[in-house]
């Protein structure tokens, strides 16, 4: 297997993962909406709740507004990363997974490509997402907006690789409501992408601990000292330790003779 | 050849490093120092012990001293802005506040909130020179560029009293909004800003004719009126932008001061009550009283960088090139 077969492979993938979403102008737009309606409606309402005190990376005050960002770039990496899990079961149901599969490259190699082209649409969108917050006067460094690359691909591929995780574990499209109520709502709203840790710490000692190690309230960290040109070393040793987890069990869950599929009973798909 | 560049490089920058070398004093009413900040790095350098509960503080002409008015001694303090030791004292009257220094460093102008009067100190012979009696509690004070005018601010009369800096006698008085706290001069003196804490408003007002020809008021979205408490003002050189500290607001507005219209209000820190410029005029540094520190803010890109903590309730503010 020549590399130049992995690469036509991977091109082909992430080729029609961006092509498939530049196309649904809807999913672009609904993308794009829920984070908005978060910062120009909830955030607005609370303006000043955050109180005094100046946290990392930040060296001076700001509006809520500017906190909420970096955690709505974070909330739109999860939701691209579910609905790329949720492709895949319906990717699955239809079929289309099994002509993938089938492919003479690697699993892990074909999964990693998949997770690219879900990782590459979320940093379009929040590109596009930052590019709004930018007219609204939500202006970080400009260098800053270089830094935040790296970390929106390794939290795209972490947040889909737990999708593809989650994606395993799913028989049907149906039982996707659980996912939302059970894995996306929880990871949010126990981070620091709403509300920073020591505000969490000031009404229960439990939930500041669960939020600290809340793998998505270190991805939301990185994207936020790197969007001001920070680096966060203990974010990234957790969100690529989140990553190479998830991932491991992601191949592990796909393969047909050992993983969940056999469980399943579908042998395959 | 190399190495003879890098060598005439870092010559170069070690020349271009002291063009920023400022450092910021602001004074600690409730530690009872002198805070110095350097404001590039953002970083305290050192805090000097002075007087009870300083306030108003000014520098000389040449930078060479530091007047600090502390209020609870009723005197104003000299600090060598070298060696940081006290070198004399001033005869300011009863709890000096706020005071101005006239544009040639000869004369200081202090206000005396509980006597009701101004008292004008000749400076190098360390005497008070006249008192003047004004209206009840005066505030803010300041000497027009060109040396003509002394401005009182009386809180409680709601006046700005017009001294004649030849005759130290009041020639005009101008009423304004309730509480009227600093008062600033264009830097043509053509025009006197000055705030009113209760009304929340900025009045703008003409050399010549002594009325105010503009008020604008200030407003932020959610936050209410009450909180809007605007204190210290100062307006840049080309009379582009005037900043004004809103207090409780915690920002600082940005005022067109060509349309009077406010451009943005800049978030601070608590309580944000004086303001000065960094003598190249491309920062502004700001005092915030309850949240224990200063902020740093851009005024090319209109943005806070950061704020520094300093010590306990942050008064006034001076810089030293």
């Amino acid at each position: 297997m020549r590399l130049l077969h992995y690469w036509r492979a991977m091109a082909g993938i992430v080729g029609r993962e961006i092509l498939r979403f530049l196309h649904q102008r809807e999913r672009f737009i609904s993308a794009l909406v829920r984070p908005l309606v978060w910062l120009f409606v909830f955030a607005a309402g609370f303006r000043a709740a955050l109180g005094i005190a100046i946290s990392p990376p930040y060296e001076t005050y700001i509006l809520y507004e500017v906190y909420i960002t970096p955690g709505l770039i974070g909330m739109i990496q999860l939701f691209n990363g579910m609905q790329s899990s949720l492709s895949m079961v319906y990717d699955r149901e239809m079929g289309s997974m099994r002509m993938l599969m089938v492919c003479p490259l690697p699993r892990w190699f074909l999964l990693c490509s998949k997770l690219i082209a879900g990782t590459a649409v979320s940093v379009l969108q929040a590109y596009a997402f930052l590019g709004i917050a930018w007219l609204y006067d939500i202006q970080a460094p400009l260098m800053g907006y270089v830094w935040i690359l790296p970390a929106l691909l390794l939290v795209g591929m972490m947040l889909g690789a737990l999708g593809l995780l989650l994606s395993s574990f799913i028989k049907q499209l149906e039982n996707f409501a659980g996912v939302m109520n059970f894995v996306i709502f929880p990871l949010f709203f126990m981070s620091t992408a709403l509300y920073p840790l020591w505000k969490i710490k000031e009404s229960s000692e439990i939930l500041y601990t669960l939020a600290q190690y809340n793998p998505f309230s270190q991805a939301v960290e990185l994207i936020r000292f790197a969007l001001y040109e920070q680096f966060n070393p203990q974010a990234l040793i957790f969100t690529g330790g989140a990553f190479l987890l998830f991932m491991g069990a992601a191949i592990l869950g796909y393969n047909p003779s050992k993983g969940m599929m056999v469980r399943k009973g579908g042998g395959g798909d | 050849m190399k190495q003879i560049k890098m060598v005439s490089l870092v010559g170069l920058m070690a020349l271009s490093g002291p063009v920023f070398a400022e450092t910021v004093f602001v004074s600690l009413e409730k530690d009872n120092a002198i805070a110095l900040v350097d404001p590039v790095d953002g970083k305290l350098i050192k805090t000097v012990p002075i007087g009870q509960r300083p306030r108003g503080v000014a520098l000389s002409l040449d930078g060479k001293q530091l007047y600090v008015a502390t209020s609870d001694d009723n005197t104003i303090r000299i600090m060598d802005t070298e060696t940081l030791k006290e070198v004399g004292r001033l005869p300011s009257g009863e709890d000096p506040e706020t005071f101005a220094v006239s544009p040639d460093g000869k004369l200081m102008y202090v206000s005396n909130e509980d006597d009701n009067e101004v008292t004008v100190i000749d400076i190098a012979a360390k005497k008070a020179v006249t008192k003047i009696k004004v209206g009840v509690e005066p505030e803010g004070v300041t000497v027009s560029p060109d040396n003509k005018w002394a401005i009182s601010s009386s809180e409680t009369t709601n006046m700005l009293h017009w001294i004649d800096t030849k005759t130290h006698q009041i020639v005009d008085n101008t009423l304004v909004d309730p509480r009227p706290r600093a008062v600033s001069f264009t830097p043509d003196s053509q025009q006197l800003w000055a705030t009113s804490e209760m009304a929340g408003t900025v009045m703008v007002l003409d050399s010549a004719s002594k009325q105010i020809i503009q008020t604008i008021k200030l407003q932020v979205q959610g936050v209410t009126d009450e909180l809007i408490q605007p204190v210290g003002v100062v307006i840049d050189k080309d009379r582009k932008y005037a900043y004004v500290a809103m207090g409780p607001a915690n920002r600082v507005a940005v005022i067109n001061a060509q349309t009077y219209q406010v451009e943005k209000y800049l978030l601070v820190g608590q309580r944000v009550w004086n303001l000065a410029f960094s003598p190249d005029q491309k920062r502004l540094y700001t005092t915030n009283g309850t949240s224990n520190d200063i902020s740093i803010i851009d005024l090319q890109e209109h943005k806070v960088t950061k704020s520094v903590a300093v010590g306990r309730y942050p008064w006034g503010v001076a810089v030293k090139p």
